[in-house]
């Protein structure tokens, strides 16, 4: 929000100044905590929400990932015959699916997230960041049931996962800040051009190809050799989903190259995003 | 001494409003407006929250603010009124942090809650009890503070039975109760409430006003904007008037809430009208309606312990004519009483006249009361000379000296009358 600025006076009383906003803001992240049960209760209502009224319910958080993985294999496997790595190409293909999804999703309603709550946006005030990072936090219910899924498959195929599974974790932060970076820079755009939201959706499907999520970064660094396959690294989910399938199909060595630079340029998008949505913030309420 | 609780120095914020669609005369000039569209929908969509200083004189700017100064002290209870788009709304709204201002500067001693409409962030397919926790959040309390108040807010909103069925399948009222219900339990030490009177029923307007009246009483600071003059007089001691942009006027409620009834455009406690214009036929005319109190002066607030005269000055433009004046008294939505001219007189000269008819001290309620004027002769063939709704427009208010028919009870009053009335006590023994 503008330049407000909080400290205690001598009767433990909150002091509030509301000036003008002057450019860059800093984060601050204390008035985030603060708030740390609105953002709980953002998150829960995003979940409750998700599936009200649905025969299904949270079992198309498994359906999603598993049918694009049957066209996709039947594809991109039978027909295209890709390489897949040495792996059963399904197994291949879902271990990429689970954190695509949630990328996707995530990704999707962060960017819309001032657009659909402009109600709240208009009427209350706290802080704007808790808009598009709560389904970024919301999100993880579904990535967390579609990847319930994995054993099964491993169990079906007969695959034991290596132990770098306990890398897992540092994979999904990445992921989550990648998404929650880009969810901020969309969202803070798209409050004030619609023109994002057709992008965005157009864009989710590009970033798909262009993650390894169909096939194998074997056949990248084949053909645009080691500096190619680093370059690449930058787009942060390259070195993600490579890893979940390193760390639970054993295909291939643990990609750490890709995943420490995908870690870099993940942590500038979440930070430039952070910072940019701040500046932004003061003009949300006028331009919703 | 006490401190100050909001200050607020030379504060002014700007708006663009829509910048208005351009015409095209010919196919090619549509054509081309049509390619440099993105350039121009750009510009427009981007002019929405930068500003340059040339933009000051364009007419889409409007600054909704314009140097407001103003101090509250800690436990005071200040009115904000003032036409629609005088600046109520966005000065809550820059007070509440959710719009910035674009110059100037406000300082808030004290935790802040805003009441700017309740039941945000109500999710239909959520139940009350998520609601309250979901509401309760968004209006700045903690899972702690909510967990403590929830029976209490469940009771006040007397939906129990439902409080585990989704809000979708509520009637509008059970949802307006709860979300207000919620809000009502926000404790901060500022709080500002817009026009929360405006919407529900009576009943929710009642409950509503003495929840600001224990509020008021409870030594917090209120920012109470509203259109509801009585509840202004009552609630505030102190009142500002904001007429666009600008602070017109700082000063005790009664006095701020009679300029602006008496700036309210033509709709006064006294009307006058050219022969020109006047409302009538060519026999008659309706000339001039006013409300005086015992000093004949013209009165746009008056306490309810006032004696009042509505006078109807009329002109005959045919001798001989039969007929009455009539007069109702309109408030809360309903005429409250009618009184007509016991008979049918004879104006035998042409001229202007006045009919006068006297109103009782103790008979009116708090609130506004708005006039229709007829004039007419139901004798044989019904004729309206006049017949004219809404014609002058005034405030009662009570001063709650003691003397008028609330004696000693401060709450809301229902009813569009309140006659003061004799009451008699009587024991068994």
């Amino acid at each position: 929000m503008s330049a407000v600025s909080h400290s205690e006076s001598s009767r433990g009383r909150r002091t509030i100044i509301i000036e003008p906003p002057k450019g860059w803001q800093p984060l601050n992240l204390r008035e985030l905590w603060e708030y740390r049960d609105l953002f709980y209760y953002l998150v829960r209502r995003d979940v409750q929400v998700l599936y009200k009224q649905t025969v299904l319910g949270f079992a198309w958080a498994i359906l999603r990932p598993f049918l694009s993985m049957i066209i996709f294999t039947f594809i991109f496997g039978n027909v295209a015959q890709v390489t897949s790595d040495g792996a059963p190409y399904a197994v291949f293909n879902y271990v990429a699916l689970a954190p695509w999804t949630y990328f996707s999703t995530a990704l999707t309603m962060s960017s819309m997230s001032l657009v659909t709550n402009a109600n709240m946006l208009t009427k209350v005030y706290f802080p704007r960041l808790i808009f598009p990072l709560s389904p970024v936090v919301a999100k993880l219910v579904d990535f967390a049931i579609a990847c319930a899924f994995i054993p099964i498959l491993l169990l079906w195929f007969h695959i034991r996962p290596t132990w770098n599974v306990i890398f897992i974790p540092i994979l999904v932060i990445i992921l989550m800040m990648t998404t929650a970076g880009a969810g901020m820079w969309l969202s803070a755009l798209g409050v004030q051009y619609r023109d994002v939201k057709y992008a965005t959706q157009f864009m989710v499907q590009l970033l798909m190809y262009a993650a390894p999520v169909v096939w194998s970064v074997t056949a990248l660094t084949a053909r645009l050799g080691h500096t190619g396959r680093l370059l690449y690294g930058l787009y942060p989910l390259a070195g993600v989903i490579e890893g979940f399938r390193s760390a639970l199909l054993g295909t291939v060595p643990m990609p750490w190259d890709l995943i420490w630079i995908g870690a870099v340029s993940a942590t500038v998008l979440f930070f430039s995003g952070a910072f940019y949505f701040r500046r932004m913030e003061a003009a949300f309420a006028d331009v919703a | 001494m006490r401190d100050v609780a909001i200050r607020v120095e030379r504060l002014s914020k700007r708006y663009r409003i829509g910048v208005q669609e351009e015409k095209y005369e010919t196919l090619g000039e549509k054509l081309i407006a049509w390619l440099k569209s993105p350039i121009t929908n750009y510009r427009r969509l981007r002019g929405l929250s930068h500003f340059d200083d040339r933009d000051n004189h364009r007419e889409d700017v409007i600054w909704a603010l314009r140097d407001v100064s103003f101090q509250v002290q800690e436990g005071e209870v200040l009115g904000v009124i003032g036409r629609n788009g005088a600046g109520k709304s966005t000065l809550l709204k820059v007070l509440s942090r959710i719009t910035p201002p674009t110059q100037g500067r406000v300082v808030l001693n004290g935790r802040v809650g805003s009441l700017l409409e309740v039941g945000t962030g109500f999710h239909p397919e959520l139940t009350g009890r998520e609601n309250i926790y979901l509401n309760g959040s968004v209006l700045g309390m903690s899972k702690a503070e909510i967990d403590r108040k929830f029976d209490e807010i469940v009771a006040f909103s007397g939906i129990e039975k439902f409080i585990d069925t989704p809000v979708k399948r509520y009637s509008s009222g059970m949802r307006v109760r709860l979300a207000f219900s919620v809000a009502a339990h926000l404790e901060p030490e500022i709080l500002l409430v817009d026009e929360v009177l405006a919407v529900g029923d009576a009943e929710f307007q009642r409950k509503c006003l003495g929840k600001m009246q224990d509020v008021a009483g409870s030594g917090r600071t209120v920012l109470f904007v509203s259109h509801n003059m009585p509840a202004v007089t009552r609630l505030c001691h102190r009142a500002i008037l904001l007429n666009q942009g600008h602070l017109v006027m700082d000063g005790p409620a009664e006095e701020v809430v009679a300029q602006y009834l008496a700036d309210a455009a033509n709709t006064a406690a006294a009307r006058s009208w050219d022969l020109a214009e006047a409302p009538g036929t060519d026999e008659l005319k309706l000339t001039s309606v006013s409300l005086v109190n015992g000093r004949q002066q013209v009165a746009s607030v008056v306490s309810v312990e006032d004696e009042l005269y509505l006078r109807i000055g009329y002109r005959v433009q045919k001798p001989g004519l039969r007929f009455r004046c009539a007069a109702k008294f309109y408030t809360q939505g309903v005429c409250a009483f009618a009184t007509v001219e016991p008979t049918e007189t004879v104006r035998e000269k042409e001229g202007t006249y006045w009919s006068t008819v006297k109103i009782p001290p103790h008979l009116l309620t708090e609130g506004e009361y708005w006039v229709g004027i007829s004039i007419f002769s139901s004798r044989g063939r019904k004729i309206h000379y006049v017949l004219e709704d809404d014609v002058i427009v005034f405030q009662v208010t009570d001063p709650i000296t003691g003397n008028s028919a609330r004696g000693d009870y401060t709450e809301p009053f229902a009813g569009v009358l309140r006659p003061k009335l004799e009451w008699r006590l009587e024991h068994a023994s």
